[in-house]
């Protein structure tokens, strides 16, 4: 493993190779760029599976951590470090890049070489941001990553793609201004801006952080990371990003974007400010209820398929956050579950819905009907898909929920009832519009003559199927990774909890990582 | 009372830089090359910017003048910025058929005039300083004398100006007349608490004010920088308001600033700017324009910094280093980028500069791709967007006013640059998502200028040395004997 000691860095700055690469071919060499790309995307994702190696079954604490010090004031390094929950969010990402490419196969006509540059480029700062181990290191990828996205909704979606580019845009700026602040906020009362480390002061016996400090903290943080969600009153975006993005630009925004606000709160919100969390957990589940039940609402009247889709991954996303903020192990690896299920479903939803636009060019239900004529096999395919998004057993998308609603219930049984309308509503949006898309007779006579699937993507799907059903019943195999790390949260959640409520000084157990950077970086602590 | 040689060495680049001014003016006759005065002027500017090399750190001429790192850095960052608009100006000049040889001279005497704001330490001198640089400035800004929009620049600034140097002048009497001197050691030890001296304070941060744009001093600035030859523009936005910058915060933190009068006046300054700023470019369809508001805007954010320095010796604790510096890092990257910025919008504006609103910047993208590459960047630098200077900048500002406890202030500037990365934006949106309507006007550059070229290529790689790499600069910003000597 000689390799393994700059893996990270090199997961993370590999796709900036390729992009580079592409650089220096010319703009009218389609071939070659898309086969590039490919290349380039599927190295890294074998990369990445490298990375289950290394993290160990039932282990907390990150693996693999990278450290080098980069500015000397504020002291910001270069930290990097994967744990079991970033490992897999991290092989999903990698797993949908070359997804994109293959999507955008037919759909991306002009500018094909800037196009699959910036689809690299987001990956880059997708995965820095999952692996950032530095809290500013983390804001510097969390910004990045704003550009490549902007650029692919704006130049490449469809009609009122500006609007939506700018929009995406704004939003996100304007959430993580606040966490800027926050940032800072934090550096100035610990001293350093490395992840462990604060987690380290925070807990300290003398470090007293007044409740409305914390309070305000865990808000700057939690803003940016809901609209990153998104969650109820502030997903507003979505819907536009998601219909006026490419294909390609929707899978990742769907599959992957959208968790990185999920894997902030619980990698940020929860371990760092864990009264505050749990003194905000009834109105965040309350925003994810509202969320869960009225992105299903609004998805059952979508005349536009898209559309549907984008407000189920609302939905989807109000299950995650309800999860994480009911401090329950099992609902949290549930949430866990439910961000890579539902990365994976709502992936292979947009692809699907990618290959009716290029087709058809349109995404209005209304303009298809008895498509499982022409289209068998489509039919097929979408069927399986929307089944495991609505979280049919043996697929992927029940055991999250199952995990969720099972874990909420232990804490409060309303919510989890409240919760579960959304997946018999889930059942209701998606089997409808599939009833509407599919069967029936063929309307309209542009639709008689629709190709089925080509074998570029029939291969995707079924990589998708083989995943959805493997996720399905071999469940274990990730939760038993991802469950070390969500102990190790709720056991953050909890120890200052119970502290302050009853025994005064208990010695905090030390954040665990690479045991190398963690003295460095208490070292760095004590000497400050 | 003559003067000693050290003293002389001190203001070297100052007399470098006024030497090949005038050099230049008498060369015009027999040198009719405009790539050889070019040269020679690139030569003038980088030779007194390297003088610094050889003065000592003392002050000089009785205390008139100081030179420190502080100064150093700021002759540096002007030296720079002279360097690369004469570079940028050689091919404006000579599309649009003006004389080079008095053009640079002018810089040149600029630049001696914001060396000399740079280093005083005492108000009549940092006057001079001023009105070298302004007068200059006011003879550049008309000096496309056949386009009726350069003249209006020009008399616009000269009036303005005048009246504001004129606040200034009166300034340093009221300020005479409370503490009996006008070296800022000596005024400094007196009482700080009288109302004239207040006042007379005052004044001179009015007529700073209006030299670095700041709100509600800012009305001339759209004005006047539309107008002026572009490369003067960008003079404008770097130089001038560098070395303002620079004077203004060497008086106040030699004087006893660390009242809730001056906290208020730089709070309510700062915000006041910012808004105008941003809001003013919310509207604006003209690039330049609308780059001349982002100038307004990072004018407030600077007085962030300032405001924060106003709290630092209240709260000793806190320490005021970080303060000084971002202001110092804040400046660098700025100037840089709007100079690297308005050499963009220069070569886009063609001959007569006919082609600067944001419809002839549609399609850059895919006509060039190299211009719009590197004004996308600048763009966000001045967003403030990670990994270029302009996000190093905004993050120490920010820094500094969540150290100072102005949470509010921070807030506020969080708010601004919401605001502002929408007309930021909106520039990259024109140039890559936007296709040009109707065909290319047949005079419309069709790409930069090897020159020009050159300047864009040190400012983008400038922007990203101090994103990506900021140590060095920050160990020169943050070194201690520049801070002392600053106090």
């Amino acid at each position: 493993m000689e390799f393994s000691g700059h893996l990270l860095s090199i997961l993370v700055f590999f796709p900036a190779i390729g992009a580079l690469a592409l650089l220096f071919l010319r703009s009218e060499d389609e071939y070659w760029i898309r086969r590039l790309t490919f290349v380039v995307s599927v190295v890294e994702f074998i990369f990445s599976l490298s990375l289950l190696r290394v993290v160990a079954i039932d282990a907390p604490g990150y693996a693999l951590t990278e450290y080098k010090a980069w500015i000397s004031s504020p002291p910001i390094n270069y930290h990097l470090g994967v744990d079991g929950i970033s490992m897999f969010l991290v092989i999903l990402t990698t797993f949908l890049t070359p997804i994109c490419v293959l999507a955008s196969w037919k759909g991306v006509h002009h500018r094909i070489k800037e196009f699959h540059v910036m689809l690299l480029l987001l990956e880059v700062g997708i995965i820095g941001v999952f692996l950032a181990l530095d809290l500013f290191v983390f804001f510097l990828f969390w910004e990045v990553m704003l550009i490549p996205m902007a650029f692919l909704i704006g130049i490449w979606g469809h009609d009122r793609r500006i609007y939506a580019a700018v929009k995406f845009f704004i939003y996100t700026m304007a959430g993580s201004a606040f966490m800027l602040v926050g940032i800072l906020w934090l550096y100035n009362l610990t001293g350093t801006l490395d992840l462990p480390a604060i987690q380290l002061t925070l807990q300290g016996v003398a470090f007293h952080l007044a409740p409305r400090t914390e309070m305000l903290l865990f808000l700057s943080f939690f803003v940016a990371f809901a609209i990153k969600v998104p969650l109820f009153p502030l997903h507003t975006w979505l819907p536009d990003a998601h219909v006026e993005a490419p294909t390609a630009g929707s899978i990742i925004l769907a599959g992957v974007l959208l968790k990185m606000g999920t894997y902030g709160m619980i990698r940020f919100c929860l371990p760092l400010f864990p009264e505050a969390s749990h003194r905000a957990a009834p109105y965040v589940a309350v925003l994810a209820i509202i969320g869960i039940i009225y992105g299903a609402l609004v998805a059952l009247v979508q005349p536009n398929l898209k559309k549907l889709v984008a407000y189920s991954s609302v939905s989807h996303l109000g299950f995650v956050v309800l999860g994480i903020f009911t401090f329950h192990t099992i609902s949290m690896q549930g949430a866990v579950y439910q961000m890579l299920a539902h990365g994976i479903s709502t992936g292979a939803l947009f692809f699907l819905v990618g290959m009716l636009y290029d087709r058809r060019h349109t995404f209005e239900i209304s303009e298809y009907g008895g498509l499982a004529t022409p289209m068998p096999k489509y039919a097929a395919f979408f069927l399986f898909v929307a089944l495991s998004s609505m979280g049919l057993p043996m697929l992927n998308g029940f055991v999250g929920e199952y995990l969720i609603l099972l874990g909420t219930y232990q804490w409060h049984w309303g919510w989890a009832s409240w919760a579960a309308t959304g997946v018999i509503l889930s059942a209701c949006y998606l089997l409808w519009s599939y009833q509407r898309v599919f069967f029936g007779e063929v309307v309209h006579d542009k639709n008689r003559n629709l190709t089925d699937i080509d074998s570029r993507e029939k291969w995707g799907l079924i990589v998708f199927a083989v995943i959805t059903l493997w996720m399905g019943i071999g469940s274990p195999y990730i939760t038993h990774r991802v469950a070390g790390p969500v102990d190790w949260v709720i056991e953050q959640t909890k120890s200052k909890y119970a502290e302050e409520a009853s025994k005064p000084a208990v010695l905090p157990q030390p954040a665990p990582m690479a045991s190398e950077t963690h003295q460095d970086s208490q070292t760095r602590t004590v000497s400050r | 009372m003559t003067p000693k040689a050290a003293d002389l060495i001190g203001i070297l680049p100052e007399i470098i830089w006024c030497g090949f001014g005038v050099l230049l003016m008498l060369l015009q006759p027999f040198l009719k090359n405009r790539q050889g005065l070019t040269l020679f002027a690139m030569v003038g500017a980088a030779a007194g910017t390297l003088a610094t090399y050889f003065g000592q750190s003392s002050s000089g001429f009785f205390g008139l003048v100081q030179f420190d790192m502080y100064s150093i850095f700021f002759h540096w960052l002007v030296g720079l910025v002279a360097f690369l608009v004469i570079l940028a100006a050689d091919s404006y000049l000579e599309r649009e058929n003006l004389a080079p040889a008095e053009f640079y001279a002018l810089i040149l005497f600029a630049t001696a005039g914001m060396g000399v704001l740079a280093s005083a330490q005492e108000l009549l001198t940092a006057f001079i300083g001023l009105e070298m640089s302004s007068i200059s400035s006011y003879v550049l800004a008309g000096y496309r004398r056949d386009s009726i929009k350069s003249s209006e620049s020009a008399v616009k600034y000269f009036l303005l100006g005048s009246f504001a140097t004129a606040f200034f002048l009166y300034g340093i009497a009221l300020v005479y007349g409370a503490s009996g001197s006008t070296n800022l050691m000596q005024i400094a030890s007196t009482d700080s608490g009288s109302n004239l001296l207040r006042l007379g304070l005052t004044l001179i941060l009015v007529g700073l004010g209006f030299k670095v744009a700041a709100a509600p001093f800012q009305v001339w600035t759209p004005d006047v920088y539309e107008g002026a030859p572009t490369p003067v523009t960008a003079l404008f936005a770097a130089g001038p308001k560098a070395a303002t910058f620079a004077l203004l915060l060497r008086i106040f933190t030699t004087i006893h600033a660390a009242t809730d009068f001056w906290f208020w006046a730089f709070w309510i300054l700062a915000v006041v700017t910012m808004f105008v700023g941003n809001l003013g470019a919310l509207v604006q369809t003209n690039v330049k324009r609308l780059l001349a508001y982002s100038s307004i805007a990072h004018a407030g954010y600077t007085l962030v910094a300032f405001a924060a320095v106003t709290t630092m010796k209240l709260d000793p604790a806190t320490g005021a280093a970080p303060a000084y510096a971002a202001v110092l890092f804040y400046l660098l990257g700025y100037s840089l980028v709007k100079v690297g910025a308005f050499t963009i919008v220069s070569e886009i504006g063609g001959k007569g500069e006919s082609y600067q609103t944001l419809d002839d910047f549609a399609g850059l993208g895919t006509r060039q791709p190299f211009a719009a590459a590197a004004m996308t960047l600048f763009l966000l630098s001045l967003l403030g967007m990670p990994i270029t200077a302009g996000f190093f900048g905004k993050f120490y500002v920010f820094k500094a006013a969540i150290n100072s406890k102005l949470i509010w202030l921070a807030v506020l500037m969080t708010i601004n640059s919401a605001i502002g990365a929408y007309y930021y934006l909106r520039v990259i949106v024109v140039m890559y998502m936007h296709e040009r309507k109707g065909d290319a006007p047949a005079d419309a550059a069709i790409s930069l200028s090897p020159t020009s070229a050159m300047v864009v290529v040190v400012a983008a790689l400038a922007t990203l040395y101090l994103g990506l790499l900021p140590n060095h600069v920050l160990g020169i910003v943050l070194s201690q004997n520049l801070i002392s000597s600053a106090r």
